[in-house]
């Protein structure tokens, strides 16, 4: 068994036999007549709706709008997430005054501010990427700075022994040693703008993936509802799959 | 006198105070010692003789001290491209492989990778790690990666290596296989060296002359000339005369590190008494 579970294949085969097996399960309660199949559809219904929602309701073209309102948001999120907390890194005063601040942030249900952001940028892909990029900054911004402050002294007084100037400290030493924390802070931050994305747009009713479910509940063809939540599933880990490949290609050491 | 060759290393009347007026600690006072080319010196001390102090201001990792520390005619204030340092904690950059680690303050000085590279390979092959280049930190052992660290030091070719205590996470075995391997780089390079350690047998085993330093606050109790044969190994353990050494050594040291010692308890006592 120990050998089994050191080949590469055996962790993903066992979790997707156990899908398919609460799947199974799932099947025979419903038929069972023990879970009620007005609230929850027959997987195998599931399973055949979701070739229909593939083709019906434009699903990959409205992967394509969640997508690009994920990417616009996480891009967002890294580019003003990183700076921010270096620059907290930098000033501590500010972040003694800050980071509590950020860290209520990260924890607020800012969500259910979306009237607010439809007000400021109308019923269109700009609120659901603000509200997704509010959501998401706080870990992006605390873990960049506990990264940087993190980085052991001794590492900074090779740095001063070899005379580098602050340039060369942050981007030779500083920046490199906080990366791990940093990349944990954007696997947070993306999750958070992921959920945002698709909450936004079901709760608003806009743009792609979130909008389709909520249509298709109003609908109430629930095996095709849960066919669209399970695509996005899909969809999510198969993306943190591949983000999780670009860490490690990017930090071969870890 | 005019007959020796002039000091790498001048230590002169070197004094640090830590803390305010009110509360302050007298970290070392009025230590004066050189170290001449070439020569292998070590400072040994109890904990709490102000030992780091004296490498963090040799370094010029702090700048404000009284007294003067001297490489030829500058004084040192701030870090200096003639003096090399190797710390105590494990200081390889985990996200570089080795060739990448020892070869970074090359990188720094804007020297072509090709160059840099060969460069790094020499010295590499130097502390006996060639084969393991491409090998990141986390796939090295305690004593590889100080290895690393001293190889990244020598490749600047530093007028002066100053160590302080590079082998104290080490086991006994390690320790004194890389003692070896640290006085055979020393001798084939002519390396003039300043080891800060605590540890006794080691400071024997690789020193021309030990700089015995007291309990707070540190001042040079005495020098010692370790005259044992050279070129050395770790085979000298075993000898009368380093037996000798260490015992002659010890007297000295036993009061300091019972002071010491005595500090540290009264310390505690106080604490547990506070809370």
């Amino acid at each position: 068994m120990s050998s089994l579970i050191r080949q590469r294949w055996f962790p993903v085969t066992f979790g997707g036999l156990c899908f398919v097996a609460v799947g199974v399960i799932v099947e025979a309660l419903l038929r069972l007549g023990i879970l009620n199949r007005y609230i929850l559809p027959f997987p195998s219904e599931v399973l055949a709706a979701m070739l229909r929602v593939i083709e019906e309701e434009d699903m990959i073209g409205r992967l394509g709008v969640s997508g690009l309102e994920m990417l616009a948001s996480g891009l967002a999120v890294v580019l003003v997430g990183v700076p921010l907390g270096t620059l907290l890194y930098r000033v501590r005063v500010l972040r003694l005054a800050v980071e509590d601040w950020i860290a209520a942030l990260a924890a607020a249900p800012i969500v259910l501010a979306f009237p607010l952001f439809l007000v400021i940028f109308g019923r269109g892909m700009g609120t659901v990427i603000a509200l997704a990029f509010c959501f998401g900054l706080a870990p992006v911004v605390l873990k960049t700075t506990e990264g940087l402050v993190g980085t052991r002294q001794v590492l900074i007084n090779v740095g001063k022994s070899l005379n580098m100037s602050s340039s060369q400290m942050f981007w030779k030493i500083l920046f490199p040693a906080a990366l791990p924390s940093i990349f944990t802070g954007i696997r947070l931050s993306w999750t958070f703008c992921l959920i945002a994305v698709i909450g936004v747009e079901f709760l608003v009713n806009i743009g792609g993936l979130g909008q389709l479910i909520n249509d298709l509940a109003e609908r109430y063809d629930m095996p095709a509802t849960y066919a669209a939540i399970t695509f996005v599933i899909l969809v999510s880990v198969l993306f943190f799959i591949l983000l999780e490949r670009l860490e490690k290609w990017l930090q071969p050491a870890r | 006198m005019s007959g020796e060759k002039q000091a790498a290393l001048v230590v002169d009347n070197v004094s640090k105070r830590f803390g305010d007026a009110e509360e302050s600690v007298l970290a070392c006072d009025k230590v004066s010692f050189e170290v001449k080319p070439g020569e292998f010196v070590a400072v040994i001390g109890p904990s709490g003789c102000g030992k780091s102090t004296l490498f963090n201001i040799i370094g010029g990792l702090l700048g404000e001290y009284e007294g003067d520390v001297r490489v030829g005619d500058v004084r040192i204030d701030g870090p200096h491209p003639s003096i090399g340092m190797v710390f105590q904690e494990e200081s390889t950059f985990p996200w570089r492989n080795v060739i990448d680690n020892v070869a970074f303050p090359l990188e720094l000085r804007g020297m072509d990778k090709a160059q840099r590279e060969e460069k790094a390979r020499h010295f590499i092959d130097l502390v006996g790690l060639d084969g393991f280049e491409k090998r990141y930190p986390a796939q090295l052992s305690g004593g590889m990666k100080q290895r690393v660290s001293i190889a990244r030091t020598l490749v600047s070719q530093p007028e002066i290596l100053l160590m302080d205590e590079p082998f104290a996470a080490l086991d006994e075995q390690t320790r004194l296989l890389l003692g070896d391997k640290i006085t055979q780089i020393q001798q084939q390079l002519k390396q003039t060296t300043l080891l800060i350690t605590h540890n006794l047998t080691e400071a024997v085993q690789l020193a021309d002359r030990i700089v015995v330093m007291t309990y707070r606050p540190g001042r040079i109790k005495r020098i010692v000339n370790i005259d044992l044969p050279r070129p050395r190994t770790s085979d000298v353990v075993g000898s009368d005369a380093f037996g000798h050494y260490v015992a002659e050594i010890w007297n000295d040291l036993r009061e300091e590190a019972s002071r010491g010692m005595q500090d540290s308890e009264a310390t505690a006592r106080a604490d547990r008494r506070r809370v």
